[in-house]
């Protein structure tokens, strides 16, 4: 049985916490007078995939933006490997190891793909691990190392979206933020990206994962967060989850039980 | 006169002048393409290296050291108002940015006039500077000045062009002046890039300055002014925010005033910044992106 966190008192995953890479507590954001994230406990830890669902303006890339520290959250901690992070700037927070694919994909455009690359690994100073980072990164996209002196503005959407993963590997994150990578892509590519982060999974990544598609965002991850108008309706592992498709329906527009 | 020869002169003024251009319009371009904000006081980094030169060069300093001071001086001097003007209104709306680049504009133009007197003063010349060259019996002239306005604004840009393509933070600030939300999240620190850009674009209008002094003969507080106009109106010419568009603009808008002067009746000389007021509200108009500067597509 998935587990209602709805009204639930108290931090919840306690048994976690202990383990948790990633540990958000009773966060709030707002966007201007608007609650953008109301109360949300939420912890990924070491190696483990984690997704969180829901439905549009439910709160999903706020999570995602706050934790990379793009925005401030009006109360609460976030904490990674036991540090306070809640409070550093951006470039502090992926030095700290939290690499964000943003949504869209956000390439740069006017520089060549080599060059999304090196910016990835802009917070590294070993040059030796970066250079074979990179190797890993052409061998895993092929197509990227085809176009590695090419604008990235020129590339495919499903090549921009290979560059935006593999700009993140760069950081050679902690974990990995990756905000709706399937969006806008045709199915194929589709698969071909889940692909790549399910061999990520194997290879130990770990990831917060926001996804539209339930179905593969439920295959990939181990658990998952339900997000409704800002706050964690459901939660539970990812084969609960699939198992009782009407809570999860529920969870997302609101339940009616 | 040959007309071959004539067109010949025409262009090395066009270079010469659009150097000028470029090297101004390529610093407000840098900035405004990471800041998103239109530095008024641009212009005023011509005078602070013009009058630093001066300076240098009365405390003895021979003319190349007191050229390399006067940039470096210009550069810093870009640098400080950006720590203290800049940054704690960063993030602000446009309007604020605006008042506050005309404010800092105010404050330095009347600074040069407190310590300089708002009359111009005499930029002497080293004496090897002070003559030309004049080919197929004077049909042809060019000064020294000519030639080491092109030959300095050659390096300058060579430099960057090696700086923006070849380092992570030249690169970081193309990346910033495309999207500074990425660029934050890659990891990039951006006040730190956002320093450089005001150094660089500083120095260059720093020697802009100098050789704008050096052009003219003297320095005076409001000398960065109309460069900077001119330097605002190339830049929408090749696309607000790209350095090459700044470029491009920089030597499109001198070949266009020298062409006016030179080939047009002389009743049209006048009218030469009304017309090229009237091509920047064209470009406004009809494409308000300049020449160069991408539109972002979103790619499916």
């Amino acid at each position: 049985m998935p587990e209602r966190a709805q009204g639930e008192p108290g931090p919840v995953g306690k048994e976690r916490s202990a383990a948790a890479l990633l540990e958000v507590s009773d966060l709030r954001v707002n966007y201007g007078a608007v609650a953008a994230i109301r109360g949300v406990n939420l912890s990924v830890a070491a190696g483990e995939v984690v997704a969180l669902l829901g439905a549009n303006g439910a709160g999903k890339s706020t999570m995602l933006r706050t934790i990379s520290g793009l925005s401030r959250p009006r109360s609460g901690r976030i904490v990674l490997g036991g540090e306070a992070i809640h409070r550093l700037p951006p470039a502090r927070i992926v030095r700290l190891g939290i690499a964000h694919c943003p949504e869209g994909r956000r390439v740069f455009g006017s520089l060549t793909v080599a060059e999304n690359l090196r910016l990835g690994a802009a917070a590294r100073a070993d040059r030796a691990g970066v250079a074979k980072d990179r190797e890993h990164i052409y061998a895993m996209f092929p197509i990227l190392s085809e176009r590695r002196t090419q604008s990235a503005g020129t590339l495919s959407g499903g090549e921009q979206q290979m560059l935006a993963l593999g700009r993140a590997l760069m950081a050679q994150p902690r974990i990995l933020l990756l905000d709706e990578p399937s969006l806008g892509l045709a199915p194929l590519l589709v698969q071909q990206i889940f692909r790549t982060l399910a061999e990520l999974k194997a290879s130990g990544v770990t990831m917060l994962l926001v996804e539209q598609n339930i179905n593969l965002a439920l295959d990939l991850a181990d658990r998952a967060y339900v997000l409704r108008t800002g706050e964690v309706s459901l939660k539970g592992s990812a084969a609960e989850l699939k198992a009782d498709y009407e809570a999860v329906a529920a969870a997302y527009l609101g339940a009616r039980t | 006169m040959s007309f071959e020869l004539y067109i010949t002169q025409q262009i090395i003024n066009a270079v010469s002048l659009g150097s000028l251009y470029a090297l101004v319009a390529i610093g407000l371009s840098m900035i405004f393409g990471i800041l998103r904000m239109t530095n008024f006081a641009h212009g005023d980094m011509m005078m602070v290296g013009g009058f630093s030169t001066l300076v240098l060069q009365n405390l003895g300093l021979g003319f190349g050291w007191a050229v390399v001071g006067g940039i470096g001086v210009g550069a810093l001097a870009g640098v400080i108002v950006e720590r203290t003007a800049y940054r704690p209104v960063r993030g602000a709306p446009e309007v604020t940015l605006l008042l506050t680049s005309l404010a800092v504009t105010y404050i330095l133009e009347n600074l040069g006039i407190l310590i300089f007197t708002s009359s111009a003063q005499n930029f002497p010349l080293p004496d090897w500077m002070d003559s030309a060259f004049q080919l197929y019996n004077g049909q042809i002239t060019f000064t020294q000045i000519n030639l080491l306005t092109v030959a300095l604004t050659g390096v300058a840009l060579t430099a960057l062009g090696w700086f923006v393509t070849r380092t992570d933070i030249g690169l970081g600030m193309r990346a910033a002046a495309e999207d500074m939300g990425a660029a934050h999240l890659v990891g990039l620190d951006v006040n730190r890039l956002i320093v450089v850009a005001f150094a660089i674009a500083s120095g260059f209008a720093g020697l802009a300055g100098v050789l704008w002094a050096a052009q003219s003969g003297v320095v005076e507080p409001y000398m960065g002014f109309t460069p900077l106009l001119k330097a605002f109106v190339a830049a929408i010419i090749g696309g607000f925010g790209s350095i090459a568009g700044a470029l491009l603009g920089g030597y499109l808008l001198g070949a266009l005033e020298v062409f006016i002067v030179a080939f047009f009746p002389s009743e049209i000389s006048p009218y030469r910044d009304a017309i090229v007021f009237c091509l920047l509200i064209a470009f406004l108009l009809f494409r308000p992106n300049g020449l160069l500067k991408r539109t972002q597509e979103v790619k499916l």
